[in-house]
This record gives structure tokens, C-alpha cells and sequence, in this order.
């Protein structure tokens, strides 16, 4: 299997990143070594086999509804690089 | 004296003694650390002061008050994507280079309850993703033992300050192999506990389903003190509902007689240094004149460990770390023309390659179209590995294997990428997508003088049995004595 | 050419726990921004999603109240792109193993009864909330009601006008607001509905190609929306044309549709098993205990009106559209053997009163108790008719108990026969027009004296007694 610029284009329209002519040759080629490195998977018989998602076998873990006090908002906020009102700014977004 | 050279234990019995103080001990571990830093460079942050403001606090209570734990006032550190309330915490990337978290792991609350004393944040790669530090957005860590040579990846700030003695021990995380991998290379004991034994709440997710938090020592039963001290459940991570805890440290007896151990037989086949095949042969050796019955075995599915861990791997990292957007925490670029432009500049120059590669895989191996091929596949394969590692353990308390191929290569001597770290989790990765729990211990060194790490994997839960024959091990040899041999002063 | 048109709804409704669904925030409506959030809802590096039980039973509740069939075995998923309101780039919803599947919902539309399908209910976070008024070049995001749990309601397409999807929402949020799981408030937005629209030429069997509709933020709007949106695909078949399968938005105010995106390259959202929760068993015993929960439903209790208190169709379907007002109407028969004259009292000045102070039934100042006795005032001729609406609206505005409003205010029937012989006289001598012209013939006449009588007794007088008494006096 051989990635193409053409795949790490959506790839990186999907994840969010920009490159240049020069990168996307570069992810190109390190994805399909991997690509072609992972397809020992593929080629493994796993006729009738059920997925493995959780490795331990815990269940029905939850919470009451009980309300616990948030965070003051200066303390949440602090970390954030575009404030304002109390909000997280961003550019104008268009729906 | 030396007090950063000593060990947990021994230092807790000589504050016992009241023979040092909980200063002279963290000012010892400080001086080690500038003393040798400036050549290991495990740390990112410092927190020197804090730690001397708590070790006159200890003092001061010692002196009317009995009964303090005992990782009370011994110096630690943490890998950097373990967060600390108040002290920033990168994960060794540009993308979180200022963040504070408001918040604290478990498992570094849990030993801060116990008044153990904070050094600092430690080198780890950018998100756990490499095997030198050679991705990390700060610097690289050297080997105390050859400072030419790696400490691992991505735990090498923790192994490597351990075996440098800056710190007694350290908290580390273990996704792949990250923690055993840095404490074999750096010729300490590391141990990454069963999934869900110890509670992932502020630790920075990189591989959600494999993520686990353990401890890096200088000795078997300082591991099993610190891990005491952090394994259990915790109301904060779900996972650990079932976590079932021991006395670990008492079960540190010399004795390991009528024990089953399976010599996994995949692991010496190809593709090993001589050096290292020969050592834990030997090591398996002595665990037989320990009286242990040793016996090799077959797990032919393990060989599929790296390349099944690879994929859910890179599946969980492409969604965990979405969350770094510039929006509310951590790097955000300074111009951009609209939000899509905000998104893209900032992760693109917030992240590393290693990283976006990273990222990119696990999206190509969740998109409609390849999800069967690759992220359902890889998880049916862990089906697979896991249901003949129970197998084994049926029969087996334990299975012995090499925690690496080879020991630390210089830099630059093997290209850090994601292909090259599937390579280097052969051994580590069957534990990982299983979620058994696995320890490393010194067994040997190489030609070059450089530590060899032996790897134990058992059954989930079975951490007491790992200790004892880690320990049983450690009482028998003298690999865990020697410290690197480089003169720092 | 005659169309059919084919509707499926997309309902997301807030459900009303009292904490958020992965963390303790609170879930209350109006806060200043980002002031019920946490390191959770704010998706920080290394904490974890912990699931809100409750959440997960009005999921239940919900499927159950709906006929659904109840999963064994489920988990939660992550479905992962990148937005300011979702601060996780991933919101944690059901994809390959919803909560609830299979299930249905009867409406009444124009009498006859339609099965609609439910083709799943899932568990779901909500997003953030965007402000995008104050500045001109920038959006704020508000993220207290990031992670209110939510769940997504997907019918079959089986609705076939916008007057069966107005109904069938209307049904669903009786039931929801009747099982107690949301309070379906579209316009605090704890109600939202998306329609799916196509339209095929009738009889055909395949259905056409369909648009989506979103921001329909009131029944009206959902109404609107989908006459618009059928007369614009109807008009695009006319001229020859091909409806594209695209999002549209709907302007409440311009009464349109807009085109937002072509569905061309519908979004991948690469949905995987979220790993940081660990999966749900719910066995049967479980699944009867929400049962239990589950008051008896609306459809059912219509019909027990009519079959149990003989209540016309028409009184049944009101009286129970709200569990509130049904719960009154019950409380009130308990204490009163009449069930129509409290019907007729529920359904008029009562529900008038409501609308008119637009206030909740269950803060209607009026106790069962007090509207009872009301009528037992009337019924033992204290009071006469006209009088208790009077008393009523007191009531109402007050609370006070009727008897002491009467009492107070003197509003007592006169059933004194030679009072009211003297008072009909003297009217009878004031109007000699209205006497002569009943004479004549003009029965009529009849009621403008018994009017005048009221008026002389400012409406006291027992009306009954009046005819009597007027019929007497103008036969002599
Ligand atoms: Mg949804
Ligand atoms: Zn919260």
C-alpha cells in the first residue's frame, strides 16, 4: 500500500495541518513504510475473532448525578491565549 | 556522605535513625543535579525551591511528630506529561511549553500526600512519540552511562535520573515500552503496572487503552515501595474500578523455589544483540539455580504485538490530541486570517513531525474506508496476542524476555521515526496491547560496558509475583549495585 | 405530477439530570459563561470522562417510554472533527451500539392514528455554545453547557407532511416531559430538532435524494421549514432539475432555506470505541426497575378518561397533553364525582388563565382542593355560575379559598323567593317594552329580562329561580 501526496493532503486537512510540496513528499514516503510495516494485520486470519477494545475486563463504571463545584473561571481560563468577557475568543466564525 | 547514592530504603532508615535530616537529603539530591545536569539533561523543569521549602517543613514536623510514610521527604521527579498543580507540564512539546494544569495526577497526588519531595519535571519525546528525546521540543537526555549514547525513549528523563542519582526514583508512563525501555537502557528497574492499576487521571493521554503510570528505581524494592504508593483505584479514571491491590512489599521474599517461568522463545530467534540474548540466558539460568522451574515456550502472536500496537496507538493519539487547538490552553500562533487558518498554523507549528506522523497514521487508520483494514484488525489481533498470553499464563507465573534487543546506541547511529519505534517495541509490546503488567531489572552488561535489562511479564494483577522474582533476582547478582562509571566531579 | 413527501427527524433533547454527563458541573440554565465548567468540559490534557448514571437511565426511560428495545451491551463512542464549541475535538455519542433501537410512536393527526418509527436513541455530550454578536471580527465560546447530556432521537423516514412532524414532536415532548427525562425547552435549546427532507412522485418506492435541515428553533419553524423545503424540491423536479443532497439552514425570519454545505464529501468522523470509558452491561433486572419508573403515558391515560370518566375524546386529549394538568385533573376527581364539570373547568377559564399569565400548571396557585369546593359552591346554589368565574379569577390571582371570598365579598346567591319576586317586579315595571314584546310572541324578550334581573342582583340572583320566577309574573 503506497500513500500518496494526494493522501496526506486529506490526511492533513483531516488533522489540521499545512504543509509544504516538500513535507507531503516526505510524510508520503514515512507513512508507507509504516502502512506497509502494519500490514502483517491484514495478512493475520482473524476469521471469528471478536475485537479486543478494552484489555481488562471493567464494566458499568459510573457517577451519581451529584453537582460538584466547577472551576473558577479565572483559574480555567488562565491557560488560554485569547480572552475576553470571559470567553474563549476565536476569529469570526461563519456558520 | 553521599546521600544521593543511597536508596529509598536507606535513606528512610537513616532519617529514622535521625542521623540526616529531610534538607540534608533533598539539598544532597539538588547538588547531584546541577552537578550532572548540565550533561544528562533528564530535567526540563526545576522545582529546587519548592523542594527545600518542603524539606524544612518535613524537618520541622519530624521533630514533634512520629509516623511520617515513607517516600516522606525523599526526592522524586516526574515525567513531564504527568501533570503537576502549579508546576507546568510540557509533554516536551511547543504546544504546551507554558501550560500550568490546575489540576494533579493521582498517582503524583497520591505520593505528594505522602510528602514526598517534587525535583522537577523530567525529559520525556514530544507526546511519548520516539525513542531518544531526540523529538522532545527541549533537549535530548544522554546516558549517564555513556553520555554519547540515548536513555531510551520516551521515559529517559526519569531512567536517566535515576541511574545519575539526581533523583531516589521517578513516576514515568509506559504506553509501548516507553518506561522499561529508558530503565533497561539506563540499568535500573522499572515496572509498568497491569492496565488499570494505577490511575491515569492527569496523565497527558497518548495511547488511552495502554497508557499506565509506574515507577523507575534504583532497586527492586524501592520500585515495590513507590508502586505501593500509587497502585489502586481511583474515582477519577474508570478504569481502575477493578484494580486489586497487594502488599507488594512484603511479598519481596528470596525465594522463588516451585515458580514457573517460560523462557519466551520468538524473542532469540533473530535480530539480537549477542550481548543482550546472552545475558538474559543466563539470567533465566540463575532464576533455574534459584529453583524455579524455567521452560521455554512458544508465543508466536507476540511477533504481531508491534505492529497491532502501532495502529491503536496511532488510532488514539489522532483523537487525543485534537484537543490542541490554540483555544484553550497552550500554544496558539499569533496571526491567522480565519478559524481554519487558527487550527492549522497553530498545530502545525505546535507540533513536531514525529507527532503529525503520528496523528496522520491513526486518522488514515480510522478513516471510512480503512478502518477494517487496519484499527478493527489490529484490535481483533490483540484478541488474539492476549487470549495466548492468558494461555500462557495458565501454566506460567511468569514469562522472561529481553526488555530490548540491543542496549542504548548513540545518537544519531538509528533515525528516530514511527517505523523505528515499532521495531524497538518487539518485546515491549506484547505486554502493552495486552495490558499485563511487566517489570525490568539489570541482568548484565554488554561489551561496552552498557546496562542490560531483563523483562517479566505475568498475569494481570500479578505485580507481587513480578517484585518477588525481581527481587529474588536483584538478591542473587550485583547488577543493580553498579552505577555508571563516569567521574561527574 | 403529485408528490409525496418523505420526513425524518434528528431530536436532540437535553436530559434534565442536575449534573453534566462526564463531570459534576452543574447543568442549570442562564450562568455567566464558562462558569460550570471544569478541566473535564473543558477537555484539559490527562483528565478523564466519568459517566453520569442517571444520564443513562433517562436514556433507558426514554427508549422504554418509545417501545424501543433496550441493548444488553453498549459503549460509548468517540466521534472525532474540529470546532470551537467541542473543546475536545471529539464528542463522546453512541455510533455502532446505540442504548436504544427499534422502537415507535403513535400520533393522532386528523384522527386517524400513524405509527411513526424510532430507528435508535443514543447517549451524547452536548457542544459549547458560540456568541457571535458582540465583536465583529471575532466569536466567543462559552462552554457551560459543553458536556449536558443529551440524547439523539433518530426517526424512520415515516412522516409524510409537516402537520405529522408538528404532531409527532408535539407527542414526543408530552412523553419526555411526562417520563421526566427533559424538560424539552425549544427555546432555551434543550429541544432541537434537524429534518430530513425529500420528496419522490407518488407511488414511486425509492425515495429521493434528501436535505437536511438545520436551526429550527420552534414547532412553527419545523412546520415552515418543511412546507418551504417541499415546495422548493416540488419546483426544482418541475423545471427538470435534481435536488442535491446538502445541509440548509433554515432563517426563521426570511422564511428560507439556505444552502450551507454540500454533502458531496460527507464528513469522515473516523468513529471509534471511546477508550477511556469502560463499557455498559444492562441486564433485565435493571431495565424493570426504569419500567417501574415509568408513569402511565399519555395515549393511555386519554383513553382511560374516556373509558373510566366517560370525558368526550376531545377533553381526554387536552387534559392529558400535560402530565401536570392531568395529574390536577386526577387530584380533582378524587374529591368530586363529576369529572366533566371539571373537565369544563380545567379546559376553560383554568387553562385560559394559564395561557394568559403564561405561568406553569404546576404554579397555579389553585389547589385541587379549592376548585373543588368552588364547584360544590355552585352545585349547592351558594354561588351562581357567572359569580364563580368571578371567584375563580380571585382565586387564581390569590389562592385564597373560595368560601372565604365569598364570604367576603358577599357574593352569595339570593335563593330568597320574595326578595327576588320584588326585585323581578321591579324590573318587569322598568322594561314595558321588552313585557309587551314578549307578549307578543317574542321569546327572546325572555332572556334580556333575565339579564336585567342579574344585572339588579349584580349577578347573585339564582338564575334558575329567576326564569321561575320572570315566566310566573309575565304569564299572570
Ligand atoms: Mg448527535
Ligand atoms: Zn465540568
Amino acid at each position: 500500500m503506497e500513500i500518496t501526496v494526494k493522501d496526506v493532503e486529506y490526511l492533513a486537512e483531516a488533522a489540521k495541518f499545512e504543509f509544504t510540496e516538500d513535507e507531503k513528499q516526505k510524510f508520503a514516503q514515512a507513512l508507507s513504510d509504516v502502512i506497509n510495516a502494519v500490514d502483517v494485520l491484514a495478512q493475520t486470519d482473524t476469521q471469528g475473532v471478536q475485537p479486543t477494545i478494552y484489555v481488562i475486563s471493567v464494566k458499568n463504571v459510573f457517577r451519581e448525578d451529584e453537582v460538584l463545584p466547577s472551576m473558577d473561571r479565572d483559574i480555567l481560563l488562565k491557560n488560554a491565549a485569547d480572552v475576553q468577557d470571559g470567553c474563549y475568543r476565536v476569529p469570526k466564525v461563519v456558520e | 556522605m553521599e546521600l544521593y547514592k543511597l536508596t529509598v530504603h536507606e535513606a528512610v532508615d537513616l532519617i529514622n535513625k535521625k542521623e540526616v535530616t529531610y534538607q540534608q537529603i533533598v539539598q544532597s539530591a539538588l547538588q547531584q543535579i546541577h552537578e550532572v545536569d548540565k550533561d544528562v539533561k533528564a530535567f526540563i523543569t526545576l522545582t529546587d525551591e519548592r523542594a527545600l521549602e518542603d524539606s524544612r517543613q518535613l524537618d520541622a514536623v519530624k521533630a514533634d511528630e512520629e509516623g511520617l510514610s515513607v517516600l516522606a521527604g525523599i526526592p522524586f521527579g516526574v515525567e513531564d506529561n504527568i501533570c503537576t498543580q502549579g508546576v507546568r507540564t510540557t509533554c516536551a512539546s511547543k504546544m504546551l511549553d507554558n501550560f500550568v494544569p490546575p489540576y494533579s495526577a493521582t498517582a503524583f497526588s497520591r505520593i505528594a500526600r505522602q510528602r514526598g519531595v517534587l525535583m522537577g519535571k523530567l525529559n520525556t519525546d514530544e507526546f511519548s512519540m520516539g525513542l531518544t528525546t531526540e523529538t522532545s521540543y527541549f533537549h535530548e537526555t544522554r546516558n549517564p552511562w555513556d553520555l554519547n549514547r540515548i536513555a531510551g525513549g520516551a521515559s529517559a528523563g526519569a531512567a536517566a535520573a535515576v541511574a545519575a542519582d539526581e533523583v531516589f526514583y521517578a513516576l514515568a508512563t509506559d504506553t509501548g515500552g516507553s518506561l522499561r525501555r529508558a530503565a533497561a537502557f539506563c540499568g535500573v528497574v522499572g515496572l509498568k503496572p497491569t492496565y488499570g492499576m494505577v490511575s491515569r487521571y492527569g496523565v497527558i493521554s497518548s495511547g488511552s487503552s495502554m497508557d499506565q503510570v509506574g515507577p523507575i528505581a534504583k532497586n527492586v524494592k524501592d520500585c515495590a515501595l513507590v508502586f505501593q504508593a500509587i497502585a489502586g483505584s481511583d474515582k477519577a479514571d474508570p478504569m481502575t474500578a477493578t484494580a486489586r491491590v497487594a502488599d507488594y512489599v512484603g511479598a519481596l521474599a528470596d525465594d522463588i523455589k516451585g515458580l514457573r517461568i517460560g523462557l519466551l522463545r520468538e524473542c532469540f530467534d533473530k535480530g539480537i544483540d549477542k550481548d543482550v540474548k546472552e545475558a538474559v540466558l543466563n539470567a533465566a539460568k540463575t532464576l533455574e539455580g534459584l529453583g524455579a522451574h524455567v521452560e521455554e515456550i512458544s508465543l508466536p502472536s507476540v511477533e504481531l504485538a508491534p505492529a497491532a500496537h502501532c495502529v491503536i496507538l496511532s488510532a488514539e493519539v489522532s483523537s487525543n490530541l485534537g484537543r490542541y487547538d490554540g483555544i484553550k490552553y497552550g500554544y496558539r500562533v499569533e496571526r491567522c486570517q480565519d478559524l481554519d487558518d487558527l487550527y492549522k498554523k497553530t498545530r502545525t507549528q505546535g507540533f513536531g513531525d514525529e507527532v503529525k506522523l503520528r496523528v496522520m497514521l491513526g486518522t488514515y487508520a480510522l478513516s471510512a474506508g480503512n478502518y477494517e483494514r487496519y484499527y478493527l484488525q489490529a484490535l481483533k489481533v490483540r484478541t488474539i496476542i492476549k487470549a495466548e498470553l492468558e494461555k500462557a499464563f495458565e501454566k506460567f507465573d511468569a514469562v522472561v524476555l529481553p526488555t530490548c534487543s540491543t542496549t542504548a546506541w548513540k545518537f544519531g547511529d538509528k533515525v528516530d521515526s514511527a517505523l523505528a519505534m515499532f521495531l524497538a517495541d518487539k518485546y515491549t509490546a506484547p505486554a502493552s496491547i495486552a495490558g499485563v503488567p511487566a517489570i525490568t531489572i539489570p541482568c548484565g552488561f554488554d561489551v561496552n560496558g552498557l546496562p542490560i535489562g531483563m523483562q517479566l511479564m505475568g498475569k494481570p494483577f500479578s505485580e507481587a509475583t513480578l517484585l518477588r522474582i525481581a527481587f529474588t533476582f536483584e538478591q542473587n547478582t550485583d547488577y543493580h549495585i553498579k552505577r555508571p562509571a563516569i567521574d561527574w566531579r | 405530477m403529485k408528490y409525496e413527501v418523505v420526513i425524518g427527524l434528528e431530536i436532540h433533547a437535553e436530559l434534565s439530570t442536575q449534573s453534566k454527563v462526564f463531570c459534576g458541573c452543574s447543568t442549570k440554565f442562564g450562568a455567566a459563561p464558562n462558569t460550570q465548567c471544569c478541566p473535564i468540559c473543558i477537555g484539559m490534557p490527562g483528565v478523564l470522562p466519568l459517566i453520569n448514571k442517571k444520564a443513562l437511565e433517562y436514556t433507558i426511560k426514554a427508549g422504554l417510554a418509545l417501545n424501543c428495545s433496550i441493548a444488553r451491551y453498549t459503549k460509548m463512542d468517540r466521534k472525532n472533527y474540529f470546532y470551537p464549541d467541542l473543546p475536545r475535538a471529539c464528542q463522546i455519542s453512541q455510533y455502532d451500539m446505540p442504548v436504544c433501537q427499534n422502537g415507535y410512536l403513535d400520533i393522532v393527526v386528523n384522527g386517524s392514528t400513524r405509527r411513526i418509527g424510532i430507528n435508535r436513541i443514543h447517549l451524547e455530550e452536548d457542544a459549547g455554545k458560540l456568541l457571535h454578536d458582540q465583536y465583529a471580527d471575532s466569536t466567543l465560546v462559552d462552554l457551560n453547557r459543553s458536556g449536558v447530556p443529551l440524547i439523539e432521537i433518530v426517526t424512520e423516514p415515516d412522516l409524510r407532511s409537516a402537520e405529522e412532524a408538528k404532531v409527532f414532536l408535539e407527542t414526543l415532548r408530552t412523553i419526555l416531559r411526562y417520563i421526566d427525562v427533559s424538560d424539552c425547552k425549544m427555546e432555551e435549546g434543550s429541544l432541537r430538532c434537524d429534518v430530513n427532507i425529500s420528496i419522490r412522485p407518488e407511488g414511486q418506492k425509492e425515495f429521493g435524494v434528501r436535505t437536511e435541515m438545520k436551526n429550527l428553533n420552534s414547532f412553527r419553524a419545523v412546520y415552515r421549514a418543511i412546507e418551504y423545503e417541499a415546495n422548493r424540491q416540488i419546483a426544482i423536479m418541475e423545471e427538470g432539475g435534481t435536488v442535491l443532497r446538502e445541509t440548509r439552514r433554515w432563517d426563521e425570519g426570511a422564511g428560507k432555506s439556505f444552502s450551507m454545505r454540500a454533502k458531496e464529501h460527507a464528513q469522515d468522523y473516523r468513529y471509534f470505541p471511546e477508550p477511556d470509558l469502560p463499557p455498559i452491561e444492562i441486564d433485565d433486572e435493571w431495565v424493570e426497575e426504569i419500567r417501574r419508573q415509568i408513569p402511565e403515558l399519555p395515549d393511555q391515560k386519554r383513553r382511560r378518561y374516556v373509558e373510566e370518566y366517560g370525558l368526550p375524546e376531545y377533553d381526554a386529549g387536552i387534559l392529558t397533553s400535560s402530565k401536570d394538568l392531568a395529574d390536577y385533573f386526577e387530584n380533582c376527581v378524587k374529591l368530586y364525582e363529576n369529572p366533566k364539570a371539571i373537565s369544563n373547568w380545567l379546559m376553560g377559564d383554568f387553562l385560559r388563565l394559564v395561557n394568559e399569565k403564561n405561568i406553569e400548571i404546576s404554579d397555579v396557585p389553585v389547589t385541587a382542593e379549592n376548585l373543588v369546593k368552588l364547584l360544590k359552591l355552585i352545585d349547592s346554589k351558594v354561588i351562581s355560575g357567572p359569580i364563580a368565574k368571578t371567584v375563580f379569577e380571585e382565586m387564581f390571582n390569590t389562592g385564597k379559598d373560595p368560601e372565604a371570598i365569598v364570604e367576603e365579598k358577599g357574593l352569595k346567591q339570593i335563593t330568597d323567593r320574595d326578595e327576588l319576586v320584588k326585585v323581578i317586579k321591579r324590573v318587569l315595571e322598568e322594561n314595558p317594552k321588552s313585557v309587551e314584546d314578549y307578549k307578543k310572541g317574542k321569546k327572546k324578550a325572555l332572556g334580556f329580562l333575565v339579564g336585567q334581573t342579574m344585572k339588579a342582583t349584580r349577578g347573585k340572583a339564582n338564575p334558575q329561580l329567576v326564569n321561575e320566577i320572570l315566566l310566573e309574573e309575565l304569564e299572570k
